[in-house]
């Protein structure tokens, strides 16, 4: 049985180096100095990221991408959450077409999106291409079929239409009952998808690329602009970013088990 | 009128969301599908750009290299993460937890960035080509991560954390106490898996190869940065199609669009159907 576990581990192993090389050496990469044909790089320096994080252009492109990101999540939250929250307590017959029109984006390469935009809206009377507001609307299309599934998730699990009745049979307003009962019980759902979406759309390219392009630089066009320069400073750059996303997967990891660990409390 | 005022917020928000989904989720859709039926000018009803499409050797060899790269780099994919899948399932639930972790910690990594990762370690003057030549092994005469191969390297890498996320429940339904029962009945591992193993697993396993197809198919960014539109891809030819300087065709890019949709519904169609059949038997 022993000897058995040993084969999978080297499975694992193997499996996990290919996927983790090309991060550790791009990470190494960034940190050299010079490594050229030697083993480990002939000396270490921080000056690749002193070199961007000076260029002005890639402060704006990060401020860019922090800008359209969070616009489009925040307004994701506040027109979802009511929407999803009605569907779901109030019309639960319209629930299997929400489902449909929210998984359609899933089904459907951003690419072919993308086409339809441009048909759509590099033209009179909506010239909307090259701005900030056509991305805003495509990323909210984006991150459609996460953000409906978890907040329906976690209306499900705390039973919402249940709470409602119940707060106001206390006399309790459905604006009160909703703000104050429902929200702070699906605030850890909403937040965690909340982050997955942002770091799903911090990553966005091809919509991002075809739409916008260099109109509005978020930071992947700017990455993709520095491909005809050294190695180091895509490195730099492409390490800078990861670790953002690794963050938000963190915190978001971080909010899914504090709640799978409340969950296990209250079944004891 | 007071039970209007409570309610009428959320009417606003719903009349948002209506507009937001028409305007940026059907309104798209529908032009891609109605400008495909058009003649070169944007007139008229025309079924040129489908027959160019499959006529014209430049895109029909960009329907057939998506297609071919994106079921090979699926298959392997499935292969590794089901084996990958199979080992994860035989550790205890907090070596799981750590491997599985890891292994979405790298799902985040694709695109731009991941082919840049791939440029600086093994493009022509990467850090593992140069070592390697240092030793005397010649990477670029058996690979270039710039053609097909490398291609699949990378895309190969973008499938198997998808593949194992995935797949790793599926193990889960396969109970200790089958194989026990199996065995005692005198049926080998081998027997097992074959006649009780793959029937459980499979549809996960259609499931799963369906999305990285789907995955594949769609992939844009990664291409683009490793070849620079070198490879004939439908995603990239598409992408030119509407972005480039000289080849402006929105009419082709969207039955190219329209044909890349047919593409994943009847892979999507077929697997449906081998999922059924399997459940039948």
């Amino acid at each position: 049985m022993k000897k058995n576990l040993i084969v999978h581990y080297i499975i694992i192993i193997v499996i996990l180096a290919f996927l983790f090389i090309p991060l550790l050496a791009t990470f190494v990469f960034s940190i050299a100095s010079k490594w050229e044909a030697t083993i480990l790089p002939e000396g270490l320096s921080l000056t690749w990221y002193s070199t961007i994080f000076k260029d002005p252009r890639f402060i704006s492109s990060a401020a860019r991408s922090l800008l359209v990101c969070t616009i489009t999540v925040v307004l994701s939250l506040v027109i979802m959450i009511p929407t999803v929250f009605s569907v779901v307590v109030y019309k639960p017959r319209l629930e299997k077409y929400l489902n449909i029109i929210t998984t359609i984006p899933f089904a459907i390469p951003g690419v072919v999106f993308a086409v339809g935009l441009l048909n759509f809206y590099s033209k009179k009377p909506f010239m909307l291409t090259g701005t900030i507001w056509i991305l805003v609307g495509a990323y909210f299309i984006i991150v459609l079929p996460y953000t409906f599934q978890s907040i329906r998730n976690s209306l499900r699990v705390i039973n919402a239409k249940q709470l409602m009745d119940s707060a106001e049979i206390l006399h309790a307003s459905k604006f009160q009952a909703f703000i104050r009962v429902v929200l702070p019980n699906i605030s850890k759902g909403v937040i965690s998808s909340a982050l997955l979406s942002f770091s799903i759309l911090f990553g966005e390219f091809v919509l991002t690329n075809l739409l916008a392009g260099g109109q509005f630089e978020t930071v992947q066009i700017y990455l993709y602009s520095k491909r005809a320069e050294s190695g180091h400073i895509t490195s730099a750059i492409v390490i800078s970013y990861f670790v953002v996303i690794l963050i938000l997967s963190i915190i978001i990891l971080k909010i899914g088990s504090s709640r799978k660990e409340r969950k296990i409390e209250e079944n004891l | 009128m007071n039970r209007l005022r409570d309610n009428s917020p959320v009417i606003i928000i719903l009349i948002i969301f209506v507009l937001i989904i028409v305007g940026f989720e059907f309104v798209p859709l529908y032009s891609v599908i109605t400008s495909s039926f058009q003649d070169n000018t944007g007139h008229g009803f025309s079924l040129a750009q489908y027959s160019n499409a499959l006529k014209n050797p430049f895109y029909y060899q960009s329907i057939k290299n998506s297609i071919l790269i994106s079921l090979e780099s699926s298959i392997v994919g499935i292969i590794i993460a089901t084996i990958g899948a199979n080992s994860i399932s035989k550790f205890s639930t907090r070596v799981r937890e750590k491997i599985i972790t890891m292994s979405n910690m790298t799902s985040n990594f694709s695109g731009v960035p991941l082919a840049f990762a791939f440029i600086i370690i093994l493009g022509n003057n990467g850090v593992f080509t140069l070592i390697f030549k240092k030793f005397g092994i010649n990477l670029a005469s058996s690979f270039n991560l710039y053609s097909v191969s490398g291609l699949q390297l990378v895309y190969i890498y973008f499938q198997i954390p998808l593949g194992i996320l995935l797949m790793y429940p599926a193990f889960d339904a396969i109970k200790e106490e089958w194989k026990d029962a199996a065995s005692i009945l005198g049926a080998s591992s081998f027997q097992f898996w074959k006649n009780i193993g793959i029937a459980v697993l499979l549809p996960s396993i259609i499931g799963t190869f369906n999305i990285m197809f789907a995955n594949a198919m769609g992939a844009y960014a990664t291409a683009l940065a490793l070849t620079n539109g070198s490879i004939n891809l439908m995603p990239l030819r598409i992408g030119a199609l509407v972005s480039g300087d000289i080849f402006m065709n929105p009419m082709q890019a969207s039955a190219l669009a329209v044909i890349l949709g047919l593409i994943l519904t009847i892979v999507n169609i077929i697997n449906v159907k081998l999922i059924r059949k399997e459940r039948t038997i």
